[in-house]
């Protein structure tokens, strides 16, 4: 059965398992077990996370090509919602149509780049996926008519999922129980089924001809495969998968703006997650959206505190200020692809199979990491 | 000795311009916003031919590029403002005393830090273009971030030196003379480069290293020195550029690296990547749609360099000007 859940492609490394169902539990008791605004607000964006990258795993570890536009049909799928809500009110239809027009559009423009990119050279995929970005996001602030701007969109969501909805007056375990208990169940559970749709996709024979693709081009090619067709529809999944975690984070924050969903920022917050999680294991998403947005949420705090400290010396107060935050995300980045590829899961992996007498399995952890 | 000129990309840029001639309505305004978009195209022609012979000699993908272009500009602004007497006199001789120092202290640091960013971060991964745009990409947010440190994440404003300002008219057009001394350093930058890799053996070296590396190699050169060498050097013609462009928009923000880049990215794929003629029709190309659309249609600008990179790769998938064959 719980094989079958995870399309057969299980942790296995004991101990990845234990952090995983560690994971899976606290998030999905997160509302009991960690009272507050606060905490609740960051298990909703580690979910949002969680779909977001591994999403982009798909592309950058299954695949082997890199997008910088990620972030763009992040922030489609979060103005989706955004603006059907707006213009249509507070209605579940306002979200279906949010959704819908989102994913058209990421599907239009995902293949649109995908097809005139891939298919004269891979590298060119990367450099045109930051430029259409690029132009995505001046767009959007530029098109304050329908995007409210720099300002962005504040807007209602049906009543049920709204935190003034309450259905009961106790509180239930130190929860109290309202739309925001309701809102947040719904992200859990789209944000697990899509989590194992991706699992899914990665281990079906799809999945294993991108991981050709990724392990040698030329040969994918020469045993019949089309190349271009897998990247280019890895890429529209992708990006399909991108939107619905835009969606999942306008649902939660009821507000979207162009910082919020399509700032170069969450592209580099994107591609660290994949590599310090794993690359090509989607359980890499899973515990490197926990572990980062986490760090991003009480770390800084840290940074404040250590910039305090220093305050005698100007030079390296700077370098610790907070807003610096990016340098130390940027340093981490570069030092983990280079002496830490694999990732957590690749690690742990690793540990495990050099761990085990047994070869074929040693081979099997090889193969995947 | 005959070659065959591939003269249709050559025609580009003039079809552009005499396209755009009815749609703006009035010769005068044509003629500078020609004028303009010649001038941009020529800076970004000095920051991007370094990042395409960096790709077709050694076929690595720089991401980090932008950092040298924002790295140049900052730097030149410091060395503007301590030579503030001379920048801030009406004298063209002392503007351009002012300029061409701060240009040259520009290059100077960006070569320097292009030495040191090719050792530390592209070096270990050759050959690997997945973690080479990864790397170079973490390389440029610590980039953007030091100059964050360094000058302060607010924008500066790096105002033109007095002589530099104003306009001149020619038959109505307003022609400013900044854009006339960019490109005159465009050009001299051009030709130097042109003769460099025409003329000299250093030159003959890099053209055949691009079109097999290793046959080079196998002659008894060192291409790694030679690579590292066209490194340094598009790192410090990337800084001349930055510190052109920041004079050209008048003030800097640690961002503009990022910016320019997507720009430079688009130049090189229509130039075909590893060709320094293609990059240059594609640069001209950009500057003139740049600021046709720009007064036409502004909201469109964004998209329309990435409409006419479509056109051109449509029309030759490999960029006007294929040379590399990987």
């Amino acid at each position: 059965m719980l094989g079958r859940l995870l399309s057969h492609d299980l942790p296995r490394s004991r101990v990845l398992a234990v952090i995983l169902v560690a994971i899976v539990l606290a998030l999905a008791l997160a509302p009991f077990a960690f009272p507050g605004v606060k905490a609740l607000n960051v298990a909703a964006k580690i979910l949002v996370f969680i779909v977001l990258v591994a999403g982009f795993d798909l592309l950058l570890g299954y695949t082997g090509i890199v997008s910088f536009a990620h972030t763009m049909f992040f922030g489609i799928g979060a103005y989706g919602i955004a603006i059907a809500s707006t213009r249509l009110g507070p209605t579940w239809t306002a979200v279906g149509v949010g959704i819908a027009g989102a994913l058209a559009l990421s599907l239009v423009l995902s293949l649109a780049i995908g097809l005139f990119s891939l298919r004269v050279r891979a590298i060119f995929f990367a450099m045109i996926t930051l430029a259409v970005a690029a132009a995505f996001q001046t767009l959007a602030s530029q098109l304050s008519v329908f995007t409210g701007g720099e300002d962005g969109l504040s807007f209602k969501l049906p009543a049920i999922i709204s935190p003034s909805f309450e259905f009961s007056e106790d509180p239930f375990m130190g929860a109290s129980l309202d739309g925001r208990l309701l809102c947040y169940y719904l992200l859990f559970v789209v944000a697990a089924a899509l989590v194992l749709a991706l699992l899914r996709i990665v281990n079906s024979p799809f999945g294993r001809v991108l991981q050709a693709i990724r392990e040698n081009e030329f040969r994918a090619e020469a045993i019949g495969y089309r190349v271009v067709v897998y990247r280019t529809v890895a890429s529209m999944l992708s990006a399909l998968f991108a939107t619905l975690a835009g969606c999942m984070l306008a649902i939660w924050l009821r507000y979207n703006g162009p910082d919020t969903s399509l700032s170069f920022e969450i592209m580099v917050d994107v591609l660290l997650i994949v590599v310090i999680g794993g690359m090509g294991t989607i359980y890499g998403a899973v515990i490197g959206s926990a572990v980062f947005v986490i760090a991003q949420s009480y770390l800084q705090d840290l940074l404040r505190l250590a910039s305090e400290q220093v305050a005698g010396w100007p030079w390296l107060a700077a370098v610790l200020s907070p807003d610096r935050w990016l340098l130390w995300l940027g340093l981490l980045f570069v030092l983990s692809v280079y002496f830490f590829p694999t990732g957590v899961v690749g690690k742990l992996r690793a540990a495990r199979a050099a761990h085990a007498a047994n070869p074929s399995s040693a081979a099997a952890a090889r193969g995947t990491s | 000795m005959t070659r065959d000129i591939d003269w249709k990309p050559l025609l580009l840029a003039p079809v552009l311009a005499l396209v755009a001639l009815p749609l703006t309505g009035s010769f005068s305004i044509w003629l500078t916003l020609t004028v303009a978009g010649l001038a941009m195209g020529m800076i970004i022609f000095i920051i991007a031919s370094g990042l395409t012979l960096v790709f077709g000699l050694m076929d690595v993908l720089n991401f980090g590029h932008g950092v040298f272009i924002a790295l140049g500009a900052f730097v030149a602004s410091s060395v503007l403002a301590m030579m503030g007497d001379w920048s801030g006199s009406s004298s063209l001789l002392l503007n351009l005393m002012a300029v061409f120092p701060a240009m040259l202290v520009a290059m100077l640091v960006a070569g320097a830090v292009g030495l040191a960013f090719e050792r530390l971060i592209v070096r270990p991964v050759y050959g690997q273009h997945l973690k080479q745009i990864l790397i170079t990409m973490g390389g440029m947010i610590i980039g953007e971030e030091l100059i964050k440190v360094i000058w302060g994440p607010a924008q500066l404003p790096l105002p033109l030196p007095e002589a530099l300002r104003g306009s001149i008219f020619v038959m109505d057009a307003a022609i400013s003379r900044y854009r006339l001394l960019a490109m005159v350093v465009g050009l001299a930058v051009f030709a130097l480069l042109a003769w460099t890799l025409a003329r000299t053996k250093i030159g003959l070296l890099i053209r055949a290293g691009v079109q097999d590396r290793e046959m080079v190699e196998a002659l008894g050169y060192r291409i790694g020195l030679l690579f590292i060498g066209v490194f340094v050097a598009g790192s410090a013609l990337a800084g001349l550029g930055g510190t052109m462009w920041g004079l050209f928009q008048q003030n800097l923000i640690p961002q503009m690296g990022a910016q320019v880049n997507v720009l430079i990215f688009i130049v090189i794929i229509i130039g075909g990547l590893g060709s320094t003629g293609g990059a240059l029709i594609g640069a001209l190309l950009v500057g003139l749609m740049n600021n046709y659309v720009g007064f036409l249609l502004p909201v469109a600008t964004p998209f329309s360099t990435i409409a006419l990179m479509v056109a051109v790769l449509l029309w030759r998938p490999q960029g006007v000007f294929p040379v590399v064959n990987r």
